[in-house]
C-alpha cells in the first residue's frame, strides 16, 4: 500500500488546517454559502435531505486494517456508527455534524487519509481494479499508475474549478473491472508488441443524464507521457467545456460537440508544448511509486492443502457456493482474493456498521497482510488468502453477515442511497433493492440465472449505474409520484454497452414482478450457459418488451 | 445542489474597500480598471477591456484585461508583451479558464510583466492562483485582506509543478533521496 512520506503528510496536515480556517469563517458570517460551496464540496461535505454528508477519500480503493479500524471510530465518534461504501469506492458518512468535520478530517490525516476532491468540479479520486496486482488477467499493475494520478491530481492548481466533476479510471488487465469506458478518461495500460509499456487513452465516457461511452484520444501514448497527456485533456476540457449550462458541461458533451478527431486534435496541439516538460516521467519516479505495492511475503502453500480445500469444496454444499461465487483465482498458486459481500437485506447496499469494520480490519490482519480492498460494485475484498485457510474466514465471515454468497448475482445490486437520503433523488432506490433482494432469495434460482448486474440509481444523476446494468433501474418523478423506469442490456465491461429502456415505467410494487417477467424471458429463450445479456443481444429487446407490458 | 444559479448575498460584516495583493504584499492600487467596451476612462493609468485596449497598445498609461474565455494565440500573446500588465477576468470564481490562461501566458509565451486577477477574485482561490503566475491579485471588495494574506501560504508543499515551482514532488524525492 502507498504510504504517505513527510510531504504528503505535510500536504494533508495543511489541508485540514486550511478547511478548518475555511470552516471558522463560514461559521462565523465571513465566507457566504455560494462561495463556502466549493470549498466544502472539494473537502468531501456535501449538505443533504437530513444532514450533512462526508464522503472520505479510498484512492484506488486500498485500504489498510488500520485505516479501516479508525474509520469504524470515526463512525461511533461522529456519525451513527455505520459507514456507506459507494460505486467510487469512496466511504460516505450520513450523519455527521457540520462543524465536526474539520475534526473528522484530522482523524483521518492520523492514518494517512482524507477526503480531498472527492466531490466539486475537479479531478476526483481515480478507481481502479480491485483485484490490481493479483488477477491472473493482469498485464500490469495499475496500482503505481493511480498513485501517481493522484498525486499529480492533488491540488492541482489549474483545475480545481473545472467545468464539471472529472472522473479517471485505469485497468491494467485484459478483463475490464473499472469500468474505464464510462469515465472522463479511461485508461488502460498494455504492452507493445516490443514489450514497452503503453496507454490507451479514452475520454469522453460518462452516466448521469445523457450516457456516453469513451473514444479512444489516443492507441498508444508510452508510459513516459501519462501526466503531460492528462494535463493535456484537462486542459483542453477546461478551456473549451461548457460552462453555461451544468448539464452540458461533462467533457463527453465537448467531446461529442467537436468530434473524437477534432477533440483529440486540440489535445495534440496543447501536448505538443507539454511533451517532454518537467512532469515527464522517468524509470526512476516510476520505480519508487512500484516500491508502494511490494507482492505480499506470501508463504508456500503444499499441493496437499490445495487438494483439500478442492475436495471440502466437493463435499459441503454451502462452502462450495460461497466459493464459487466469492472467491477468485489469484495469479500465485494457493491463494485466492475473497469478497466480502455488504449486501444484506436489512441494509442498504454498500453499508457496512463500525463493528464490522472492526472486524473486517481483524480477518484482513489474519488472512490477508492487513489490507483490504473496496470494489465499485460495492462489496470488500481480501487479495491474498492462502487456500487453507479459506474455510475459516468463511466461518468467521458468515457470523459477520458478510457471506451471502451471491456476489456477481442478482442479488448482488449496486445502488445509490436514493430518496432515503439524498436530495436530488425523484424516488427511493434502497427499498426497491430490498424488494428485489427479498423476491429472488432462492440461492439455486439465483445461480440458475447465473452472472446478471442489477442497477438502481434514484434519480437521473446515476450514482447507482443504472446505464450500465444489465437490468438498470431508474427513480422517475411523474407528477410528484414515484415511478421506475427499467432499461435492458447495459453493461460496463469490455464490450461496453448502455441499456435500452424497455417501455412506460412502473409503480414501486409492480418492480419486482416485472424484473421476474423478463427472467422468465431469459429462463426460456437462453442456449445452454448463455448469460442474461447474450440472450437478450441475440433475441433482441421485443421479446422482453411483449411479456412485461403484455395483458 | 438545486440552489447552484442563486446567488447569494456577501456578509455585511466585512471590510468594504477592495485592495490589492503584490507579489505576496499588499499594495495601493494606481490602476483603475474600466469595463467600458467603447470609451476609455477619464483617469489613469486604466486597465480597459481588450479590444478597447488593441486600439490604443501604444498607450503605456493604458493595460487590458481578458476575458476568461479569451483565445491566447501566439499573435495575441506577441501583442500583450509590450503591456505594462495584463489582468484576467474572473467573472464567477467557479470559472477556472483563468487559471489557464495564466499559465499559458507565463509559460508558453514568457510574458515577465504584472499579470493581474480581477473579478470574482476570493480568499480561497489565491493559492492556486498564485501557482498559476498571477502576482497581483485584486481581491474582491468583501475579502478580509488578513485572511487573504494567509492564505497564500497554506501550503509548504505541492505535487506538481506550475509556474512557482518547476519540480514535480516525484522528481524531487529522487534527487533529495
Ligand atoms: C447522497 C449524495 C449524492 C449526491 C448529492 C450525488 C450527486 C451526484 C450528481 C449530481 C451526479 C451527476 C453528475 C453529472 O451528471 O455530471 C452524480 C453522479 C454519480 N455519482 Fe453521485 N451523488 C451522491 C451519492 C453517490 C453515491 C453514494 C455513489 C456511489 C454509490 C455515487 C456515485 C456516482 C457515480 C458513479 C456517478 C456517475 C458519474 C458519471 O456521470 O459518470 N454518488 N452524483
Ligand atoms: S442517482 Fe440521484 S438519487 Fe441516487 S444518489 Fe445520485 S443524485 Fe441521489
Amino acid at each position: 500500500m502507498y504510504r504517505y512520506d513527510s510531504y504528503d503528510q505535510t500536504l494533508v496536515d495543511e489541508r485540514v488546517a486550511q478547511f478548518r480556517d475555511q470552516m471558522d469563517r463560514y461559521l462565523a458570517g465571513k465566507l457566504g454559502e455560494e462561495e463556502f460551496r466549493p470549498v466544502r464540496l472539494q473537502n468531501g461535505l456535501y449538505i443533504q435531505r437530513h444532514a450533512p454528508m462526508l464522503r472520505i477519500a479510498i484512492p484506488y480503493g486500498m485500504l489498510s486494517s488500520d485505516q479501516l479500524r479508525a474509520l469504524a471510530t470515526i463512525t461511533r465518534r461522529y456519525d451513527r456508527g455505520y459507514g456507506h461504501f459507494t460505486t467510487r469506492q469512496n466511504l460516505q458518512l450520513n450523519w455527521p455534524a457540520q462543524e465536526d468535520v474539520p475534526d473528522i478530517l484530522a482523524d483521518l490525516a492520523k492514518v494517512q487519509m482524507h477526503a480531498i476532491q472527492t466531490s466539486g468540479n475537479c479531478i476526483r479520486n481515480t478507481t481502479s481494479d480491485q483485484f490490481a496486482g493479483i488477477a491472473k488477467d493482469e498485464v500490469v499493475d495499475p496500482r503505481p499508475w493511480c498513485e501517481l494520478i493522484r498525486q499529480w491530481s492533488t491540488l492541482h492548481p489549474e483545475f480545481a474549478y473545472l467545468p464539471r466533476k472529472f472522473k479517471i479510471a485505469v485497468t491494467g488487465a485484459t478483463e475490464d473491472r473499472a469500468a474505464i469506458h464510462v469515465h472522463d478518461i479511461g485508461l488502460r495500460l498494455f504492452l507493445d508488441d516490443a514489450g514497452e509499456l503503453r496507454f490507451r487513452v479514452l475520454a469522453g465516457g460518462g452516466m448521469g443524464r445523457t450516457p456516453m461511452i469513451g473514444e479512444v484520444v489516443r492507441a498508444d501514448l508510452p508510459w513516459q507521457h501519462l501526466l503531460t497527456y492528462l494535463e493535456a485533456i484537462v486542459r483542453v476540457y477546461n478551456q473549451f467545456g461548457r460552462r453555461d449550462n451544468k448539464f452540458k458541461a461533462r467533457i463527453k458533451i465537448l467531446v461529442k460537440a467537436l468530434g473524437i478527431e477534432e477533440f483529440a486534435r486540440r489535445v495534440e496541439e496543447e501536448w505538443a508544448h507539454l511533451k517532454d516538460g518537467p512532469q515527464t516521467l522517468n524509470e526512476g519516479a516510476v520505480d519508487e511509486a512500484k516500491t508502494h505495492f511490494p507482492e505480499p511475503p506470501r508463504r508456500p502453500v503444499a499441493e496437499s492443502a490445495i487438494v483439500a480445500y478442492e475436495q471440502l469444496r466437493q463435499e459441503n454444499r454451502a462452502f462450495a457456493r460461497f466459493v464459487t461465487n466469492n472467491v477468485m483465482d489469484h495469479k500465485v498458486s494457493g491463494y485466492k482474493a475473497v469478497t466480502l459481500s455488504l449486501k444484506r437485506r436489512e441494509a442498504a447496499p454498500g453499508d457496512i456498521t463500525a463493528d464490522q469494520m472492526d472486524a473486517v480490519a481483524d480477518l484482513a490482519q489474519t488472512f490477508g497482510f492487513g489490507e483490504i480492498r473496496v470494489t465499485h460494485e460495492q462489496n470488500l475484498v481480501l487479495s491474498d488468502v492462502p487456500v487453507d485457510e479459506i474455510e475459516v474466514l468463511w466461518q468467521q465471515l458468515d457470523a459477520l453477515g458478510m457471506a451471502n454468497p451471491t456476489v456477481g448475482t442478482l442479488n448482488d445490486i449496486i445502488c445509490c442511497p436514493g430518496g432515503d437520503f439524498c436530495s436530488l433523488a425523484n424516488a427511493v432506490s434502497i427499498p426497491i433493492a430490498q424488494a428485489i433482494q427479498e423476491r429472488f432469495e432462492d440461492l439455486d434460482f439465483l445461480y440458475d440465472l447465473g452472472p446478471i448486474d442489477l442497477n438502481i440509481s434514484g434519480c437521473m444523476n446515476a450514482c447507482g449505474h443504472h446505464h450500465v446494468g444489465n437490468i438498470g433501474i431508474l427513480g422517475v418523478d411523474k407528477k410528484g409520484e414515484e415511478y421506475y423506469q427499467i432499461s435492458l442490456g447495459g453493461n460496463a465491461d469490455d464490450d461496453v454497452s448502455l441499456g435500452k429502456i424497455l417501455g412506460p415505467s412502473f409503480y414501486r410494487e409492480d418492480v419486482p414482478g416485472v424484473i421476474d417477467k423478463v427472467l422468465q424471458v431469459y429462463v426460456e429463450k437462453r442456449l445452454d450457459e448463455e448469460r442474461f445479456l447474450d440472450t437478450y443481444r441475440r433475441v433482441g429487446h421485443q421479446a422482453f418488451k411483449e411479456r412485461v407490458y403484455a395483458e | 445542489m438545486q440552489n447552484e444559479q442563486e446567488f447569494q448575498e456577501a456578509p455585511e460584516t466585512v471590510a468594504a474597500t477592495s485592495a490589492l495583493i503584490k507579489l505576496g504584499k499588499p499594495v495601493t492600487d494606481t490602476w483603475v480598471l474600466s469595463r467600458d467596451e467603447e470609451n476609455l476612462p477619464e483617469s489613469r493609468p486604466a486597465i480597459v477591456p481588450l479590444a478597447l485596449w488593441q486600439q490604443h497598445a501604444d498607450r503605456d498609461d493604458l493595460a487590458p484585461w481578458l476575458p476568461s474565455d479569451t483565445e491566447l494565440t501566439p499573435e495575441l500573446a506577441a501583442a500583450l508583451e509590450k503591456a505594462a500588465l495584463v489582468a484576467i477576468d474572473f467573472p464567477a470564481f467557479t470559472d477556472g479558464r483563468g487559471y489557464t490562461l495564466a499559465r499559458l501566458l507565463r509559460e508558453r509565451f514568457g510574458y515577465a510583466g504584472e499579470v493581474r486577477a480581477i473579478g470574482d477574485v476570493l480568499i480561497d482561490q489565491l493559492y492556486y492562483m498564485t501557482r498559476c503566475g498571477f502576482d497581483a491579485l485584486a481581491l474582491r471588495e468583501d475579502q478580509e485582506l488578513e485572511s487573504a494574506l494567509k492564505a497564500l501560504t497554506a501550503f509548504s508543499v505541492s505535487y506538481q509543478p506550475a509556474v512557482d515551482l518547476n519540480e514535480p514532488l516525484f522528481a524531487r524525492r529522487l534527487r533529495e533521496r
